[in-house]
């Protein structure tokens, strides 16, 4: 099975019913991909494929199609997504282990809507479960974030 | 983790709980520093709390960060004495050690309210730091981190700070006293200057004061100011490591499944399909359940779920009602644990009471148990050779994991290595040692190979040490608009013996965590009595964000607005006049011109307020919600709290509003219900949480007119689920007595 992640192609020997979140975290070792609950109810596992946000713990390896991002391929602490640099200016992370799947929802948001009105963020961000409350901030990110990308 | 210790505590004593014995020499003898035993030759440790090498200065900061910014603010404190910017220091959280013992997790637990600053209460609190210091735990919990570290790393830095200069006096041949520092260099007055890099090799013979004068807050450059979080790069590019996330060379993937009958046995096990599963490398008998280990997580969960297992039935109650019936019949004399509070004669007001000339009220709550479902569920990985230990674990409690691998390995501590890394959210689960045991125990079956053991969410929804189910009876009398006796019961299984018990500690006593935030409240009411009744421990309870003030502000409060309504008085203007703690006061006063609380709201809108104080900390809420055709919509937060001195305020803003969404989570949804002895919930589709679109706006105001600095991880939760149902008690005319409140109400 071969998959273009991140722009790298890779050759996966996993069961074709494994999970890509699987694939990605003990496979391959992309570990910003978090596991939350396994069943694509807390959005802690979101990647995109071919754009679109997709949660890959309920995305069988054999039914991926088109390339994937995850939050490493977004950007990096050297070069950061304008949206990474949002979400750092915000402050938004607590404990941080819900904000990769976060804000690969938020950039999902913001390649298809440019400028999202409150309703707009609340139904693309309703799969993301946040247990530290973080969601005012996120809010506040996205808009500015919005008006960046806008800019940029 | 809530209060270890319990008002009936023996003070002074030379023995105390878990064995451990202490004289007054050796109190006074500090801990040795942990950084000693592993420097390199160019590494300088002067403190516990500094280590600087030619890399740069790194601070300690022995707390987990499990998201509430406590590594950014205890660095902080070592920073701003140490005369360095926060931006050119590493921080982590450092090894497991005695040296880093939580000296503040006590001093709640004394006979005492929080409120009482007297000389006498003062002088006990001061002395719980000698069991603490025995005690030797690493312990984060009780919002105590910054209490505990306030002074004391403050005067690291200082120390550390006193040490480098005169170092460079030596070198120059100065006086100390004509040398400056900034920005981490020391600076002669003809301006030479030398790096605390270069100097920390010359300040190790250097004898650190053990008392160093501290900078005044006038003088403050990074403390008191919103600082950017150390961690936020890492969380915002899924770069930061959580235990989750350590891999090794040749690492295996571990899952349990345990009995659902929690802490019950197994009779026995078949695995001979699931061990012809795709990369299944072992199943094993473990505890109370099996472990299997594989290729990756997944293999492992997936032939975990094909293992059939024979399980020995529950010791507790099978079913939810029957759990809830023995928490009823608790509240009788056997079960009493404390009266802390009695003032007056409730008694006998409730006797005269009968003549009928005053008003009579009585009620009765309940809350359920709740889960603490954190985001990241519980892992840890480990790896025996060698005769050494090391472990990878997001822990609130790092002491203790050493203790539990010395006992299951029978290594020596020097050979046991804790990594502790950031915490996908703790909340008091991660202060428990099932997972990190289990870690060890497939580590040392696998001995020589790291193993990485994660359990799944379903494992973890259903073995968690819950927040105790509880329940309030209530009675008062009102005179003329004012209580004149208040007599309030409460029932709830013990956290701290259910807690304590399972690292084999053993306190006598009340447990104070079942009456905390209902007799400890900063209200002058003539007839007052509160009485704790502790109910059998029947599914394991633990320390949840706020512990026992998570259901008793709900208790409290709840009946203060029924009483309030009732006698037709404001609910603030009713708290206002019989609250005798100034800073209290302030946060009610602040919070009600900061909602306009006397501006009426239009129709279908109404508000509700809610007080508690708890972890020191007053705080005020008022929650405004609006009737629409969807639901229930929660419209507007505002908090108002005073934590003494605020180190951070944009942090204590975000740990304000975390644990108001964290206790609406609760309020609202959260609950685990049990059926044939299991936990009926099992993942986030039947235990829910606030999701974006419900949060609100919110507004928080931050007071300084407590005479301590306090801690804000937790006590901005317990008011919250008591303001919402008191709000919707004004807009629907409906009393919410028992949580969660979606089963009566249809929120959006």
């Amino acid at each position: 099975m071969k998959l273009t992640i991140n722009g790298k192609n890779y050759k996966i020997s996993a069961e074709p019913e494994t999970p890509l979140l699987w694939v990605l975290r003990d496979e391959i070792g992309l570990t910003g991909t978090k596991y939350g609950c396994g069943i694509a109810m807390c959005g802690a596992c979101t990647v995109h494929v071919d754009g679109q946000p997709v949660r890959s713990c309920s995305l069988p390896l054999d039914q991926v199609e088109g390339e994937i991002t995850t939050i490493e391929g977004l950007g990096t602490p050297e070069a950061l997504n304008i949206i990474q640099q949002t979400w750092i200016d915000h402050q938004v992370a607590q404990c941080g282990y819900c904000q990769s799947g976060q804000v690969m929802s938020a950039a999902a948001l913001l390649s298809t809507i440019d400028t999202p009105t409150d309703k707009d963020i609340d139904e693309a961000m309703s799969g993301n479960l946040c247990r530290c409350g973080t969601y005012p901030r996120i809010r506040a990110a996205i808009h500015d974030a919005a008006s960046k990308l806008k800019d940029a | 983790m809530g209060k270890i210790l319990r008002r009936s505590f023996l003070i002074g004593s030379t023995a105390i709980a878990g064995g451990v014995a202490f004289g007054y020499w050796s109190y006074k003898n500090p801990h040795p520093n942990p950084l000693q035993k592993s420097l390199n030759p160019d590494q300088t440790s002067l403190t516990p709390y500094v280590l600087i090498d030619q890399s740069g200065i790194t601070i300690i900061a022995p707390r987990a960060e499990m998201g509430q910014g406590v590594h950014t603010t205890l660095a902080a404190l070592v920073a701003e004495e140490l005369d360095v910017a926060l931006k050119d220091v590493n921080i982590i959280h450092g090894p497991a050690s005695k040296a880093y013992y939580n000296a503040a997790i006590l001093k709640e637990g004394i006979s005492k309210p929080s409120t009482d600053v007297s000389k006498g209460a003062e002088r006990q609190r001061a002395f719980m730091d000698i069991p603490a210091k025995f005690l030797g735990m690493q312990v984060t919990g009780g919002s105590t981190s910054i209490p505990d570290a306030y002074t004391k790393m403050r005067k690291a830095g200082a120390a550390a700070r006193i040490a480098l200069i005169k170092a460079a006096a030596k070198e120059w041949n100065e006086k100390p006293s004509t040398l400056k520092t900034a920005n981490g260099h020391v600076i002669a007055p003809d301006g030479r200057t030398l790096s605390y890099q270069e100097l920390a090799p010359l300040a190790r013979s250097i004898k650190l004061p053990r008392n160093p004068a501290l900078k005044p807050k006038s003088a403050w450059k990074i403390l008191g100011k919103s600082q950017r979080r150390h961690d936020i790069v890492g969380k915002s590019t899924g770069t930061a490591l959580y235990s989750m996330d350590v891999r090794l060379p040749d690492m295996v993937y571990a899952t349990v499944k345990m009995n659902p009958h929690i802490d019950a046995g197994m009779k026995s096990f078949n695995a001979d399909h699931a061990r012809t599963m795709a990369g299944v490398q072992k199943i094993v008998a473990l505890d109370n359940g099996i472990a299997v280990i594989a290729n990756n997580s997944w293999n492992a969960f997936r032939a975990a779920n094909e293992v059939d297992c024979d399980w020995e039935p529950a010791a507790y109650h099978t079913s939810s009602e029957e759990i809830e019936k023995s928490i009823l019949n608790s509240f009788a004399a056997d079960f009493k644990d404390s009266q802390f509070k009695n003032e007056g004669n409730v008694t006998k007001i409730f006797e005269e009471t009968r003549s009928g000339e005053n008003t009579l009220l009585e009620g009765t709550y309940k809350v359920p148990y709740l889960a603490h479902a954190t985001m990241e569920p519980m892992n840890a990985v480990a790896h025996l050779r060698d005769g050494k230990l090391d472990i990878w674990v997001g822990t609130q409690l790092p002491t203790q994991v050493v203790k539990e691998a010395e006992a299951i390995t029978k290594l020596k501590e020097k050979n046991i290595t804790v990594h502790t890394t950031y915490m996908g959210g703790g909340f008091g689960r991660r202060a428990e040692m099932d997972f990190v045991i289990q870690a060890i125990k497939i580590a040392k079956i696998m001995e020589g190979t790291p193993v990485k053991l994660v359990w799944s969410r379903e494992e973890d929804m259903r073995h968690d040490v819950y927040r105790p189910a509880a329940m309030a009876k209530f009675k008062a009398v009102t005179k003329d608009g004012k209580i004149s006796a208040i007599d309030l019961q409460v029932s709830a299984s013990s956290v701290v013996d259910s807690q304590m018990g399972r690292i084999g500690i053993s306190i006598p006593g009340p447990d104070s965590t079942i009456a905390q935030s209902a007799w400890d409240q900063p209200y002058a009411i003539p007839n007052y009595r509160v009485t704790a009744y502790k109910a059998p421990i029947m599914l394991p309870v633990g320390s949840w964000r706020s512990v026992g003030a998570s259901q008793n502000a709900f208790f409290q409060e709840t009946m203060l607005d029924e009483i309030a309504t009732a006698g037709g008085m404001d609910p603030i203007a009713m708290r206002l006049a019989m609250i005798n703690h100034e800073p209290s006061y302030k946060v009610v006063e602040t919070v009600s011109k900061l909602s306009n609380w006397d501006k009426p709201l239009p129709a279908g809108q109404a508000r509700g307020m809610a007080f508690c104080l708890s972890f020191g900390v007053p705080v005020a809420q008022v929650i405004e919600i609006e009737q629409t055709p969807d639901g229930l919509k929660l419209a507007k937060i505002f908090a108002a709290v005073d934590v003494g001195t605020a180190l951070d305020p944009a942090n204590i803003r975000a740990q304000v509003k975390s644990a108001i969404i964290y206790g609406l989570s609760a309020a609202i949804m959260g609950e685990i219900t049990i059926a044939d002895g299991q936990v009926e919930q099992s993942n986030f589709h039947d235990y829910d949480a606030m999701r974006l679109y419900q949060v609100p706006a919110m507004e928080v105001a931050i007071l300084e007119n407590n005479p301590h600095i306090h801690g804000i991880g937790e006590p901005g939760l317990p008011p919250i689920a008591p303001a919402l149902g008191n709000a919707i008690f004004a807009l629907t005319g409906e009393r919410i007595r028992a949580l969660p409140m979606n089963k009566s109400i249809t929120f959006i």
